[in-house]
């Protein structure tokens, strides 16, 4: 298990405070032996006055993996067989999608503000129009959660953010192993009385590695030279099995 | 241990895949199968993308079964003519099969296509052998010895050509048929279809007994490297990694299974073979019957 610890320094820009930021690393290597990985996203409010009164600060963070359209399809009992009938295009769905709270998520955040940033777990999903023959779209969508959250692809960690003496914060992020490659889009929201008020974002860039990145790039740009390979590795390692098990025998 | 697989992009266990591949190796050498039948359901039953299992499973084929292939060509009983026919007829299914499949994983019904497939086959298949050993199993009973029809509707077709390593004289178009049924079936279901194979060139076309394994082996390398081309240059579905390690696990499996399987009889074998068919059948066809527990899934646009 490897730690990724990203030092942030998250500002109230109208009261001139500064950014200041420091990753220790910010790359997520899948190498051949990737079993998940767990980020440590760790950081401070600078700020030059007092920590003013009212509501607590309540940090959100937020990491989001490359988004790409889904199709969710669903299986309907035709001629006694469960058969895929109707599907829902989801147009934009992130392949992971963690949201970790110093809260609960609804007493941190207001409707409206989670409808402007696009925090919470429905909310970064988009999804318009499905076809006119479906009459229950949100199931699909409710269905497209559920799957990815069973996978810990969809995370919401409430009270998972620990915040210290409303300056710092740090909170934990599971990466499972079904990871796909791209930048993760990391958030840091700060509310008081569910209000945003500041935000910062930063990305994670989560890419194969070595033999792993090598392979897949080959795979795809020169397919034909890939799979010539695959046919000489795998003859030359099943071939090489059975000498080697024949001259044990003898 | 735990390995990332880098096309298929899911992290298993390295020992499980080695296990798998020696468990299906031990069973293909005992029963002279190629064992991708019983490969591909259980890849997907331990995660693996059916289109990723699929054409990788066509990419272990091709290895497995070229120590075999050299095997046999060295002993002479590969029916090179006969061979050259059946492979004509896979090339042109095994193309077929690539464009259907493709298809259907465009509609989202690959998976569907691909267990029907498996459901139909190896009910058939299964059923055949079973009733087919139980019969000579009784008949050895009695004392009567096997009889093979020597002409059938076959003997009627036109292009007729002379086959003499298998000794017939019978027309082309049955065997490239018989060739384009397992070229599409090898690119659908990921097996290099030897379980439909080696029946029909026994039971249709009439093929001796001792050349029918190395020529069907021979056919099937051809048509499954042919296959993971296909599938490689268009699906972008075949993961060397997982091939490899299911590969050596395979081999030193059909090792173990060779030597289990000379000590046991022709007809036991068959019918413990047909029993395992019909298993696989059922357990496919049982998911196929009752309700999921999760109706939905979900799939890349245009694609799986």
């Amino acid at each position: 298990m490897r730690w990724f610890v990203l030092f942030l320094f998250v500002a109230l820009p109208a009261w001139g405070e500064s950014v200041v930021l420091g990753l220790s690393q910010d790359e997520i290597a899948i190498t051949t032996s990737f079993d998940g990985s767990e980020i440590l996203v760790f950081g401070a409010v600078k700020r030059e006055v007092p920590v003013p009164d009212g509501p607590e600060l309540e940090v959100i963070i937020t990491v989001a993996g490359p988004s790409v359209p889904v199709m969710v399809r669903r299986k309907e009992k035709r001629l006694g067989i469960w058969v895929n009938t109707d599907a829902v295009e989801v147009d934009q769905a992130p392949s992971f999608y963690a949201v970790a709270t110093s809260g609960l998520l609804r007493d941190v955040l207001r409707d409206t503000e989670d409808l402007r940033y696009q925090i919470s777990v429905p909310r970064a999903i988009r999804s318009v129009g499905a076809p006119m023959s479906i009459t229950d779209a949100p199931s699909f969508t409710e269905a497209l959660i559920r799957i990815r959250s069973d996978a810990r692809l969809y995370q919401l960690q409430e009270n998972q953010v620990a915040v210290d003496e409303q300056t710092l914060f740090r909170a934990r992020i599971e990466l499972p192993a079904a990871l796909t490659e791209g930048a993760y889009a990391t958030r840091i929201f700060l509310t008081r009385d569910g209000q945003v008020v500041s935000s910062y974002e930063t990305s994670i860039d989560v890419r194969k590695v070595g033999l792993e990145r090598w392979l897949f790039s080959l795979s795809r740009e020169q397919p034909v030279i890939y799979g010539l390979m695959s046919l000489a590795i795998a003859i030359f390692a099943g071939w090489g099995a059975s000498a080697a098990f024949s001259l044990l025998r003898n | 241990m735990q390995i990332y697989l880098p096309i298929a992009e899911v992290s298993v266990n390295a020992y499980l895949l080695l296990g798998l591949g020696g468990l299906v190796g031990i069973l293909s050498g005992m029963f002279g199968v190629g064992g991708g039948f019983l490969m591909t359901p259980l890849l997907f039953f331990i995660g693996i993308p059916p289109a990723v299992a699929v054409a990788t499973e066509a990419n272990q084929i091709v290895a497995s079964s070229f120590s075999g292939v050299l095997a046999h060509l060295k002993r002479k009983t590969v029916d090179l003519r006969m061979g050259c026919v059946l492979l004509v007829g896979g090339l042109i299914g095994a193309a077929l099969g690539v464009v259907v499949f493709n298809y259907l994983k465009a509609l989202g019904q690959v998976d569907l296509l691909v267990k029907l497939c498996y459901v139909v086959f190896l009910g058939v298949i299964g059923g055949l052998m079973f009733i087919e050993s139980l019969n000579a199993i009784r008949n050895t009973k009695k004392g009567k010895v096997p009889t093979r029809k020597k002409h059938n509707w076959i003997h009627k077709l036109p292009f007729k050509m002379r086959f003499r390593v298998s000794g017939l004289y019978i027309s082309v178009i049955p065997p490239v048929l018989v060739g384009l049924c397992v070229g599409v079936l090898a690119a659908i279901m990921g097996v290099g279809g030897g379980f439909i194979m080696v029946p029909a060139m026994i039971y249709l076309l009439g093929m001796p007994t001792k050349v029918v394994v190395g020529t069907s082996l021979f056919q099937i390398i051809f048509v499954t490297a042919f296959t993971t081309m296909l599938h490689a240059t268009t699906n972008f579905t075949v993961d060397v990694v997982l091939a490899v390690l299911l590969l050596v696990g395979g081999v030193i499996g059909a090792q173990i299974g060779t030597r289990i399987g000379v000590k046991m009889k022709a007809e036991q074998l068959r019918i413990l073979l047909a029993i395992m068919v019909l298993a696989v059948c059922g357990k496919l066809a049982f998911d196929l019957l009752v309700m999921p527990s999760e109706l939905y899934s979900v799939g890349a646009v245009g694609g799986h």
